[in-house]
């Protein structure tokens, strides 16, 4: 749990998607706290909500904040001037992507690109930054960066292209990470490989990481705390522990029951009935309602709010209510 | 703290690594000129230029800073002379051009068409090359912007809507004519020519950078570089505009034979650079006259445009096909 003021607040986050059929709401009161060092680990299905949270913390969506705030180390990153959120992006708040195919410029060799990062956050000269990148370059685990440093990405494989980016993202040891799916676009070797830097390069630099992913696998190794998000909203938050064991909303739950167990491989994978609602026709209770097998009158009515189940582990059911 | 590179993960990624170093180790750069290499009209045009741009810059050199073939030298004993003539003998010393012969032949002052030709081929090409850059860096700032900040209101209509129906009402204009008042009410200079040339072709390119920002502006990278608190003009004029540059090149390389085009039908009609000042469209248009007396004087200067037009325009589409990686085959 944060003890002081958390690194990062986001509260009551509403965002919005303005359409030719009207306003679709994307994440609807999403609050979260990370502390320092801390990692927290957001999960839930495509289209969720949680990429958007993510995004909207770096202020670089397209939709609109229509309610709530986000703070980071106290201040309202919502109120801040463009020049100055300019200044927390990569150097206070760094963030790597689901597709690293696409995520570095493909005109410029991938030295140019860390270096560029360096030289105007951390306003290093030239050959410092140079230095500095072959540094980062061996420390995300890149053999030979003399000879990497002079290549273009699409020279390198997958992972490698990961690792570029991890650090270009670090380069300036941000405070957080936001790694939203890092691993998605990699085969699953690449990803052990890469989770393993994360938290090495977490530990190393004190970084808080907020991770965005839908791999209960990953979430289970790395993270600390987990928010699991469904159509827009938290349902369920807490440490790690609590909610592998003791999953308390019926979706975690449902989540849950369609991974494969290694310690009974003849178990059947139970599949969640239904579709995630359209956010355009959200029900007016429970969003998770009608996929849900323990539903029941509250759950029509009305939305359910975060309830405690112990100690910080709060989950949006009325079962727990 | 060590790498973390695990035990067997060097071993494994060697023999691979050595592959990709041997598949693609080339920059885009390269692979583009790989693709070009094979297109022999493309090289065609390429080599054309390369040897018209030798020759505008010793025509310079040889025709006003150190004036071995004076093209002002009027000897009219010898006017109207065929190409490959000798110059005749009565004629002063001072005024025998070198090795005392007309490659092109002389026009109706005797001057030497050759030196005309060398003076002009600077003219064309520069007011080709100057034109394009500045209809290029209009061209790339309009569609950049109009592209990047597409959606963002200025009042109630969006920037991109302001720039492209600007671009729009630009490209109504009947450009030849605008061209031609414009030069006709502004002193007869090169550098005029340069300007209005260049403030009147932009449209393409912006059309082009725009619909390449559009692509682009979802592109991960993009989003990359806006995650790691890159200054805007940085994203857009570093990051964006060198990798929506593979249409604007093409569409520039053709735009230049059009202002060598532009400007030699000034000249021609006498708009254009003033006339002891020789450039391919007044020695057509000196030539005129003499059609039937001395055809070499309209056709040289009319075969130099017709190549460098087409020298250009082959270079284009070669550029074009090289810089479409749906077209360019792999190098194995």
């Amino acid at each position: 749990m944060t003890t002081s003021t958390p690194l990062l607040s986001i509260h009551d986050l509403h965002v919005d998607f303005e359409t030719a059929a009207g306003s679709v709401p994307a994440v609807r009161g999403v609050s979260l706290d990370i502390g320092a060092g801390e990692t927290m680990a957001l999960v839930g299905e495509s289209g969720c909500g949680k990429s958007v949270t993510a995004m909207s913390v770096m202020r670089l969506i397209t939709g609109r904040v229509s309610a709530g705030s986000i703070h980071f180390q106290g201040q309202d990153l919502s109120r801040l001037p463009e020049p100055e959120m300019r200044r927390v992006r990569g150097a206070q708040i760094g963030m790597i992507f689901q597709e690293p195919m696409s995520s570095l410029n493909p005109v410029f060799k991938i030295g140019r690109q860390i270096e560029e990062v360096l030289m105007l956050h951390q306003r290093l000269a030239p050959q410092a930054a140079r230095a500095q990148a072959l540094e980062l370059l061996n420390r995300v685990g890149i053999p030979s960066p003399e000879r990497r440093i002079q290549q273009y990405p699409h020279e390198l494989s997958g992972g490698m292209k990961q690792r570029v980016m991890i650090a270009m993202a670090v380069a300036c040891r941000p405070k957080l990470l936001i790694a939203d799916e890092p691993t998605t676009a990699l085969d699953v070797t690449i990803q052990a490989q890469i989770m393993e830097l994360l938290r090495s390069l977490k530990q190393e630099f004190g970084m808080a990481v907020l991770l965005i992913t839908h791999d209960l696998g990953v979430v289970a190794h790395f993270a600390e705390r987990v928010a699991v998000m469904y159509a827009g909203k938290i349902v369920e938050q807490g440490q790690v522990r609590d909610i592998f064991k003791r999953a308390a909303h019926p979706y975690t739950q449902a989540l849950l029951g369609a991974l494969p167990d290694p310690l009974h491989p003849a178990r059947r994978l139970e599949a969640i009935p239904g579709r995630v609602p359209s956010p355009r026709m959200l029900p007016a209770g429970c969003a998770f309602c009608a996929r849900c097998k323990f539903a029941f009158e509250p759950c029509l009515e009305k939305q359910p709010e975060l309830f405690q189940v112990a100690g910080e582990h709060r989950a949006a059911c009325f079962l727990r209510a | 703290m060590s790498a973390p590179v695990q035990p067997g993960f060097e071993t494994l990624a060697v023999p691979s690594e050595a592959a990709e170093a041997l598949a693609l180790a080339e920059t885009p750069f390269q692979q583009v000129w790989r693709t070009l290499r094979q297109d022999r009209l493309a090289m065609l045009g390429l080599v054309v230029l390369v040897v018209l741009l030798v020759l505008a810059f010793f025509g310079k050199l040889l025709t006003e800073w150190w004036v071995v073939f004076d093209p002002a030298t009027v000897r009219l004993p010898d006017k109207l002379l065929p190409p490959f003539s000798v110059a005749s003998a009565a004629l002063a010393k001072e005024l025998v051009p070198p090795f005392g012969l007309y490659p092109f032949g002389t026009d109706e002052l005797g001057r030497n068409v050759f030196a005309r030709m060398l003076q002009g081929s600077f003219v064309s090409l520069s007011v080709g090359i100057v034109a394009v850059s500045i209809s290029l860096s209009i061209g790339i700032t309009v569609g950049g912007l109009a592209g990047y900040y597409g959606k963002r209101k200025l009042g109630f209509i969006s920037v991109d809507s302001w720039l492209m129906r600007i671009t729009d009402i630009v490209l109504c204009f009947p450009t030849f004519f605008l061209i031609l008042t414009v030069v006709a009410l502004l002193p007869p200079s090169i550098y005029n020519i340069m300007i209005v040339i260049g403030i009147t072709s932009w449209m393409g390119t912006a059309r082009f950078v725009r619909a390449e920002f559009l692509a682009l502006r979802d592109q991960d990278f993009v989003t990359a570089a806006q995650a790691l608190g890159l200054p805007e003009w940085r994203i857009i004029f570093r990051h964006m505009v060198p990798n929506a540059m593979a249409p604007v090149l093409v569409s520039a390389t053709i735009d230049v034979a059009y202002a060598i085009l532009t400007e030699s039908a000034l000249s021609f009609l006498g708009f254009g650079v003033r006339p002891p000042y020789a450039t391919w469209g007044n020695i057509l248009a000196d030539g005129r006259s003499y059609i039937f007396d001395a055809p070499w004087l309209f056709v040289i200067p009319g075969c130099a445009i017709l190549v460098v037009v087409l020298a250009f325009n082959l270079l284009g589409e070669g550029l074009r096909d090289a810089m479409n990686p749906k077209l360019r085959k792999r190098a194995s």
